[in-house]
């Protein structure tokens, strides 16, 4: 079979690096002490998966680190090793190790063999501590019939490498291991290469499990010319004896399940009625089969002896639906529900939606001049135009939208390394993740938060003994919360960790120079100053968090992507992080405002208030600045035909209009000549084959097709060098 | 991409699109002009230099739009019924190609020049910068200035765009 692997190379690479997420996630779901049997199941399914695919395209390396893998989730699975702390972690730093081994492949680098090998070394002495344990509990505990003598039996644990077959590590209870004889017919349907599954890599894991016959059938195999390599055409009857368990049998079909025949009988069971695990077997087939095939259960019971037949999924519908659709979930495989699209797809759609709202606006500009006859119909057909174009433009928006799960999901993990390694113990609970948003505010979102995070588990929640000293429980809280709210999305981050103490900070405030020595501010005030530039009060440096680069950074991120961050601190008992996002960053609301021939876009969000004042409300400050009283402040005019070279239609206040904006903590009024509609419009780059330009932002085409820019109100507050303060 | 000029793999010539800028002709290489438009209103950008007339909207994209007279500090002209925009592609280092418009007073030719005829610029001294000009050549006696457009823009003609 000469099929190229390498084809399937990238879906594999995936399917893995998703699979390793979802382990990950199920690691720290994991209760020490009580885990979750469904849990170790998915883990387990990501290592046997991993380590079917890596065997399969040849990356050998990690089929076998997933194996010993294998061989302890194994043994957990079996409750015959207990979830420790210790065990959590290493099975962890087993998720990086393949995660690091995969990336390698994937970009055809060597593997980190030392760092590999010492994790499968702590697997092992893992394992081989199971192993004194069980050897011990064992001559303790008066376990009917039970095995092998200690001293035996860890020393060549131990020089064996992990490499223990459950079979042989348990045992039978009888003493000797009971052959049994399975016939299993397995007819593999045509696209079983396809679905990935590769029948020779089946026979060889049976082979391990027992002594295998192989019987090939080629009935079906077509002439020569009408051979299609793609297709399986063969089938086979194997007969496998030795003490293996029905389930060992079905779990190397596992990935071919629904791709082929399955027969599984036991030709000869070789104990007797009083084996132990022909009864489990019984029991299983108890749970399998429907009321109406209670009564042949009981002739079964009855006849022990006779040949036991199990078909594969179709006659049990339930518990085969719930295998079925967790295999496809893990493996990506026959999930109809979703479809991979590049994001440059979805972008040239927006694009193209762009510009179909940009024709449409343009065809009703053309429609309201229009007189006549047909001129009525026209409109209504507009109108409808309209409307189904605002759907389309939403359900486009809709595509690109992501949960926020996408980058909540790595804070677990986060959490729970820097916590152990900051000697603390924190509850970290997250509501929302379903909250939906755009992929490029998604993307930028991380960052930020991944600061606020690390400065709670640093700087917030306290060591547990402080903790309790404080009458706090020891375990300290952390939430992430995402909602929607309006049309923005809200992330909040809080803690019940210690606050903030305003006098800490406003003293480190004064030594860093950051306010006067004398200025008196508010407590809340002094809360402000902690997203100031170069500004941290962690006790000690640590590689956490504290070098004084992290509030102000998450600052201008959020302050980037157009949204605002808002702190509410109570001293002692906590601090919350509220952060505000537009929904999107492809549209904004706008006001259009005329200057001279130029419109402009002001974005809605940073408008207060518009209005016109007299030519006596101005007062000039050192005969140049001009300040204006707004609600009892003086704000700052900025004439925006000055700023912008333009030439004006009013220059004298009481002709045009003054836009109260914010930006960036501080309000100006901006001197236009009118105010001339509101609109939502698409934003476009000016970068792509521009540059950046101060106090513009972006730029877009109105409904005639000329374009419009699109005003940064904190770039033209900056380059201005006006602007009150707003408290 | 070669396809459109080398209609003959064998010839190492080269096509070129030629326009008129104050009486002078001068050539860009035509794998690079994206195409040619009529005049039209641009919406001025604050705060460039004078060359910069402003961006249109060229099929959804905001394009910039450059005055090659005044680039070359030549004296204005006013744009009359043949003043055309080429529309250039342009490659540049660590970034994405950009696309602009050059105004020019009008355009004259597609020509073929051959290797040969092909001759390099002459130094014309410090008060004179010739960096842009990738060539001269001679197309039925006349001289045609070949430009370099890509070190056009790296050579700071876009002003601000290279801050970014």
């Amino acid at each position: 079979m000469t099929l190229d692997l390498t084809q399937f190379h990238d879906a594999f690479f995936e399917e893995s690096f998703e699979a390793l997420d979802s382990m990950e996630a199920a690691l720290l779901k994991l209760d020490l002490g009580a885990p979750d049997a469904e849990l170790i199941n998915t883990i387990f399914r990501v290592a046997h998966s991993i380590k079917g695919g890596s065997a399969t395209f040849g990356f050998s390396e990690i089929a076998s680190f997933t194996h010993s893998l294998e061989t302890l989730l194994d043994e957990l699975r079996a409750n015959r090793l207990q979830v420790t702390q210790q065990m959590s972690d290493l099975l962890l730093k087993s998720v990086d190790a393949m995660r690091d081994m995969l990336r390698a492949v994937q970009v055809k680098q060597p593997i980190d063999a030392q760092k590999v090998a010492s994790l499968q070394a702590e697997a092992e002495a893992l394992l081989a501590q199971r192993d004194a344990a069980a050897a011990g509990s064992a001559a303790k505990a008066p376990v009917a019939g039970s095995v092998t003598s200690p001293t035996a039996e860890v020393p060549a644990k131990s020089a064996s490498s992990g490499d223990v077959s459950p079979a042989q590590g348990s045992g039978s209870p009888a003493g000797a291991p009971a052959a049994r004889v399975w016939k299993i017919g397995f007819r593999p349907y045509p696209e079983l290469f396809a679905r990935g599954n590769d029948p020779l890599r089946m026979l060889r894991e049976l082979n391990e499990l027992g002594t295998l016959e192989v019987e090939a059938h080629f009935e079906a195999l077509p002439s020569f010319t009408d051979l299609d390599t793609q297709n399986c055409y063969l089938a086979w009857t194997l007969q496998l004896s030795g003490n293996v368990a029905e389930e060992a049998i079905r779990e190397v079909f596992d990935w071919a399940e629904g791709d082929c025949d399955l027969d599984i009988t036991e030709v000869a069971p070789a104990a007797p009625a009083e084996d132990l695990t022909n009864y489990d077997l019984i029991a299983e087939f108890d749970a399998m089969m429907s009321a109406d095939a209670a009564p042949k259960y009981e002739a079964v019971k009855a006849t022990a002896p006779e040949p036991v037949v199990v078909s594969t999924p179709a006659p049990s519908p339930a518990p085969a639906e719930k295998s079925k659709s967790e295999v496809s979930a893990a493996s990506g495989i026959g999930d109809s529900g979703s479809i991979r699209v590049s994001v440059e797809k979805i972008d040239e759609l927006m694009n193209t939606v762009g510009e179909l709202v940009i024709t449409q606006s343009m065809l009703s500009q053309l429609g309201r001049n229009l007189e006549g006859g047909a001129s009525e119909q026209f409109r209504l057909g507009l109108a409808e135009l309209e409307r189904n174009m605002r759907e389309l433009q939403d359900s486009v928006m809709r595509v690109r939208m992501l949960p926020i799960s996408f980058v909540f999901s790595r804070f677990p993990r986060m959490v729970r390394d820097l916590a152990q390694r900051l000697g603390k113990q924190i509850e970290f609970t997250m509501t929302g993740e379903q909250t939906e948003l755009d992929k490029t505010v998604l993307e930028k979102i991380g960052d930020p938060l991944v600061h606020l995070i690390r400065n709670s588990v640093d700087h917030g929640i306290e060591k547990p003994d402080v903790r309790v000293g404080k009458g706090k429980s020891a375990n300290g809280h952390l939430k992430l919360d995402a909602c929607h709210r309006g049309g923005n999305i809200c992330v909040e981050v809080s803690d019940d960790g210690g606050g903030m103490d305003p006098v800490r900070i406003i003293a480190k405030a004064r030594a860093r120079g950051l306010i006067g020595p004398n200025e008196l501010i508010t407590d809340d005030q002094a809360v402000e100053l902690i997203f100031a530039p170069g500004f941290s009060t962690a006790e000690q440096t640590t590689d956490v968090s504290g070098r004084g680069v992290g509030l102000d950074v998450v600052r201008r991120n959020v302050k980037e992507l157009g949204g605002s961050i808002e702190v509410k601190n109570t001293p002692g008992s906590g601090a919350r992080f509220i952060i505000t996002l537009p929904l999107t960053l492809a549209i904004v609301d706008g006001q259009s405002i005329a200057v001279g021939k130029q419109s402009y876009i002001v974005p809605l969000i940073s408008i207060i208030e518009s209005l016109q004042i007299k030519q006596g409300a101005l007062n000039r400050v050192a005969g140049r600045g001009e300040v204006f009283t707004f609600r009892g402040d003086y704000v700052p005019v900025i004439r925006l035909h000055e700023l912008f070279g333009v030439e004006p239609r009013a220059r004298a206040l009481d002709e045009g209009l003054i836009v109260i904006v914010e930006g960036d903590g501080r309000r100006v009024g901006l001197f236009v000549d009118d105010l001339l509609g509101q609109q939502q419009v698409v934003i476009k780059s000016l970068e792509t084959n521009y540059g950046h330009i101060d106090g513009v932002s972006g730029a877009t085409i109105l409904g005639d097709g000329s374009v419009a820019l699109i005003l940064d109100l904190p770039g033209i507050i900056r380059r201005a060098g006006a602007g009150a303060r707003v408290n | 991409m070669n396809a459109v000029v080398s209609t003959d793999p064998s010839s190492d010539a080269e096509q070129f699109l030629t326009f008129v800028l104050g009486g002078e002709e001068y050539g860009v290489t035509i794998l690079q002009v994206q195409g040619i438009q009529g005049w039209d209103r641009v919406t001025p950008i604050p705060n460039t230099p004078d060359f910069i007339l402003g961006v249109i909207n060229l099929r959804g994209a905001i394009v910039p739009i450059v005055d090659l007279r005044r680039r070359f500090g030549m004296p204005a002209a006013e744009f009359g019924p043949t003043t055309v925009v080429i529309v250039v592609r342009v490659a540049q280092e660590n970034r994405n190609e950009r696309t602009l418009g050059l105004v020019v007073d009008a355009v004259s030719e597609v020509c073929n020049v051959n290797a040969a005829d092909k001759k390099p610029a002459p130094d014309f001294g410090s008060h004179i910068k010739t960096d842009f000009v990738k060539g001269l050549a001679t197309v039925d006696k006349r001289m045609v200035i070949l430009l370099d457009i890509d070190r056009l823009v790296s050579e700071g003609l876009l002003g601000s765009m290279t801050t970014h």
